[in-house]
Order: C-alpha cells, then structure tokens, then sequence
C-alpha cells in the first residue's frame, strides 16, 4: 500500500525558522503531514531541551532531523513515540495527540510507529528469527507457518535470511542494525524512526543501510525519520532536513539548500567546521590567568 | 539547621516518589493482563531462572544449617539430659525461624541480585524501550512474569530448606552423635503443630517472597541505565532486601509468636 508522497517543500533556509501562526493553525486536519509538533516545550531538571520547537514530518518522505551532539535529537524521537511527555506543546501522530493518549491507546498508536534504536536492542536471549517474530507472536496469533513466512519476508527485505538461526552475540554491528531493521518493519508500520543508525558503522555497513533505509521507505510507502549527526549520508536520502541547536530550530529547508545555506551556524554544522558560531572552546576563564593561577 | 531540614525534606520526597514508583510497578505487573498461554511459558522460564537454578545453594546451605543445628543442640540439651528434645529443637528453629529468613537472604543474595541485574542490563540496552516501541507493555511481558516466579518459587524453596536441613540435623545427631532415632522423630512430631508452626513459617516465606522479588524487579527497572548504576542497584537489592526480611521477620514473629502470657 503506497501513500500519498505530493508533498512540496518551500524554501525556509534564512527566514524565521518556525512555521508561521497560520501554519500552525493549519495542522488540523492536515493529511499531508503524519507527525506535526507544535510549540514543544521539555526541560530536564532546568535545562530546557526544546524551547518552542515546530516540526512537521510529511507522509512518504525521509526527514532528517540532525544537529549537534546533545542537543535532544533522541529525545525527539521520545517523545513523538509517547515515551516521554512534553511540558508544553502538542505532538499529534496520525492525527491523534500523543500526550494525551492513555496507556492503553498509547500502545495501540505505537502499533503504528517502527523504531530502530542506536544499540540495534535486539533481545540477547533470541535467536535473530525470534527477534523479528517477537512483535507479530505478542499481537497476533498467526499459525506456525504463516509467521515463518512472514519472518522470511522481512529477513529476505534486509539481506538477512540466511542468518535467522543466529543470535545477536554472532553478529556484526551492521547485521545487528538490519535485524533491528527487519523487526521494526515487521508489524508493517506506518512510520520509522531511525535513531543514530550510522552510528558505529563500518563503511560498507554503512552504505548498506543507507541504501535500505531509502528502499523500504519508497517500497513499503513509509513515512521514516532519521535522528543522525552524519551529514553526508543523511544528504544523500533525506527529502527534507531539520537542524536543531540551542532548544530550537536552526534551520530546515531541502538538503541541498541547506548544504549552500549563508548562515554561518548552518554552514558550520553542514561543511563540518571545527570553529565557528558553535566555539571549539566550551566556556572557560581567560587562558592566560587560568595557566598563570597555579603559578602565583 | 535550614540545609538539614532541606536534606532531610529532600530524602523523604525521593523516598515517597520510588514508593509510588515501586507500587505502580507492583500493581501494574501483578493486575495486568495475564495471557494464559504466553504467560504460563514465560513463568516456567522463569521458574526454571530463579527457582531451580537456586536449588544448589538451598540444598547445601539447609543441610549444613541443620547439621550445626544439630550438633551445637546436643551438646547444649546433653548437659540438661534433655537429648530427647533434639528433634523439636532442629524442626521448629528451621520452620519457624531460620528456613524462612535464611532462605529469603540467600534467594536474596543468588536470584534477586540476577534480576536486578538482568532487568538492568535490558533497560541499559534499551530492550525495554523498544518493547515499548513495539507495543508490548515491559511490566507484563518482563517484569510480570519474574515477580510470580520469585512469588511461588520462594516459599518452595524455603520447604525444601527445612526438610534438608532437618535431615541434616538428623545426620549429626543420630547417625553420628549417637540419639535415639525414635526420641529424634517422635518428639519432634508430637511438638511441631501444622497450623501454629508450620502454617506460619509458610506464611512468613510468602511475605518475604513477595518482598524480595519485588525490590528485585523495581531495583532493575527504575535503575540508572550505565554500568554504575545497574552495579549500585544490584547492591541496593541485596542491602535493602535483607534488612527488609529482618525487620519484617520481627514484626511477623511477634504477631505470629508473641502472645507469651
């Protein structure tokens, strides 16, 4: 089942980065997006995470929300997934306001939702055909051989079968991120979330999952969002990036221009540059009184 | 003086939020939906984890429990020419008392340390996460069926001790120190009551169970998700656990034995 993927961006590198009043207004009711956060405020203890954010996840496309390290990328991700609740704001999935689901019909979106975390999770005391089977055993009681099928099937989609009588100890880095991969598809969701999925990755491996994350996107009809601080890799299959530093959004636009954006915060976080906006430095006294105090 | 106070305001916040946090844990596994046919073969998993794989360090510690037992009873009641009251000594210690609390430390110590770490080790791993990702709650599918095993399993466990540890004490007393077998059994059985001993002892090891398993399984769940943290809450289960036992034998035995008058 294909969906709708007509979806037109419209340039926002160097404007106000959060979507206008009349935009926001717009998120009801508004098919084209299946994940629309608005004005999202969380803070852990007394530092604010995000501080007013708005993001909108279009149905059928690769978003890439990336920034530095620490800025609550994963957090993101927590929270549209309902395992965290934000002290402001709405996050709807589907239409519906995660936040204000209860537990129950909580578990029942999250049937919707895929997620391939950074460790891989895999269960270490199940074999890999055990780990894809795990979500389709607890929610549906499919005959023996219908289950195998369908486990095939998602071991086949990520170049796996062959390993399903392993267990996750026997695998590499990259194998252990396609099992993951295998397993999240295997309730046929409606989106993915992709937590650091390159992170730790050799570069074949790499490639490979690049390439996956690309195809089942455009082959199952997914909606996939990819959490990464991998520039390059992510350019190259997102549809659509969002960069978040300092609680808020920097800067979202299309890839490319991003890549060719002015703004010096962006351009330092896209080309890679040690120094910048974003110092090489974290805040410290002056160099000198700092070296000179121990002497006097 | 005020930063004492706010110490002191700050512990017991922090000590009523884990309370809550540990009776919703408690509550949610415990009356959640149970599965028959999933469930049961997870329990037998589980059996199988902190039930038998226990057995050795039960057996082992029951019998040399009721061979001290034995042996410092004799040369005690042998001074009185009270030789004959071995039997009722060996068995209504170890039901009453020792089978209970020492089995509790020591299923403390050998499974309720497992499960800390276990259920740490997941959550730092984050497959409790994307159970939870995946739609299947945590507290049933991995805490639920832990917290029943370590239910029924203990007061197993605990009747396994003092049958051994009985014969352990029958070992040293009659087969080395030379009693009379039939003073040994006789007394014994004429002295130790199904209902006042017996019953109660089973009940003091439900209640420990209960305890044990739970602290086990809250300790692995709400622990910091790093190699520190799961190590401070492997410690804090095994520390809190067995004060838990003790405190707790206290306030059992004087409800169930106090009445002296």
């Amino acid at each position: 089942m294909f969906r709708s993927t007509s979806v037109e961006y419209a340039p926002l590198v160097g404007r106000d980065p959060t979507p206008s009043h009349q935009n926001a207004m717009d998120m009801d009711n508004n098919d084209e997006y299946l994940v629309e956060i608005e004005d999202l405020h969380f803070k852990r203890g007394r530092r604010a995470i995000f501080d007013g954010v708005n993001v909108r996840i279009p149905r059928g496309k690769v978003t890439a929300i990336m920034g530095p390290s620490g800025t609550g990328k994963t957090t993101l991700l927590r929270l549209i997934g309902g395992q965290l609740r934000p002290h402001k704001g709405r996050i709807k999935f589907d239409g519906q306001d995660v936040a204000k689901l209860d537990r129950e019909a909580l578990f029942e979106l999250r049937k919707k939702m895929g997620m391939l975390f950074q460790s891989g999770a895999l269960f270490t005391d199940l074999s890999v055909f055990e780990n894809v089977a795990f979500p389709v055993r607890e929610h549906f009681h499919l005959p023996e051989p219908v289950l195998r099928t369908l486990v095939l099937m998602k071991l086949e989609a990520v170049g796996l079968r062959g390993a399903r009588d392993l267990m996750p100890s026997e695998l590499s880095g990259g194998m252990n991120r396609r099992v993951a991969l295998a397993r999240a598809i295997a309730l046929d969701p409606m989106m993915i979330m992709y937590d650091e999925p390159f992170a730790g990755q050799d570069p074949i491996s790499m490639g490979v999952v690049v390439q996956l994350i690309r195809l089942l996107n455009d082959a199952l009809g997914l909606t996939s969002v990819i959490v990464s601080h991998d520039v390059s890799e992510v350019c190259s299959i997102a549809d659509y990036v969002y960069i978040i530093a300092d609680s808020k959004i920097m800067a979202h636009g299309k890839p490319d221009e991003l890549q060719n954006s002015d703004n010096d915060q962006v351009s330092q976080f896209m080309q890679g540059k040690p120094d910048g906006p974003v110092p090489f430095h974290y805040p410290a006294q002056d160099y000198k009184e700092d070296l000179m105090g121990a002497l006097l | 003086m005020i930063n004492f106070l706010r110490r002191v305001g700050a512990y017991t916040l922090d000590g009523v939020a884990t309370f809550g946090r540990a009776g919703f844990v408690l509550s949610r596994s415990m009356y959640g939906r149970f599965s028959f046919s999933g469930g049961f073969r997870l329990l037998l998993k589980q059996l199988y984890n902190v039930g038998v794989q226990s057995l050795a360090i039960i057996v082992v510690s029951g019998l040399f429990i009721g061979m001290v037992l034995g042996l410092q009873g004799y040369t005690i009641l042998v001074k009185y020419g009270a030789e004959a009251s071995l039997g009722p000594m060996v068995a209504l210690s170890l039901v009453r008392e020792l089978g209970p609390v020492v089995a509790a430390l020591l299923f403390a110590g050998r499974a309720g340390s497992a499960l800390t770490a276990e259920i740490g080790l997941m959550k730092a791993t984050e497959q409790l996460s994307s159970m939870e990702m995946m739609a299947v709650d945590p507290l049933r599918r991995v805490i639920a069926p832990r917290l029943w095993a370590g239910f029924i399993a203990l007061p197993l466990l605990t009747a396994i001790f003092n049958v051994v540890g009985v014969f352990g004490g029958h070992i040293v007393a009659v087969d080395w120190l030379g009693s009379d077998a039939g003073a040994f059994w006789s007394t014994m059985q004429s002295s130790v009551e199904f209902r006042g001993d017996i019953l109660n002892g089973a009940a003091k090891s439900v209640v420990f169970a209960l305890v044990v398993t739970w602290i086990s399984v809250f300790r692995g769940y709400d622990c910091v998700p790093t190699s520190e943290g799961i190590s401070k809450a492997t410690t804090q289960t095994v520390v809190h656990a067995s004060l838990a036992i003790l405190g707790l034998d206290f306030v059992l035995t004087a409800l169930m034995f106090g009445d002296v008058n």
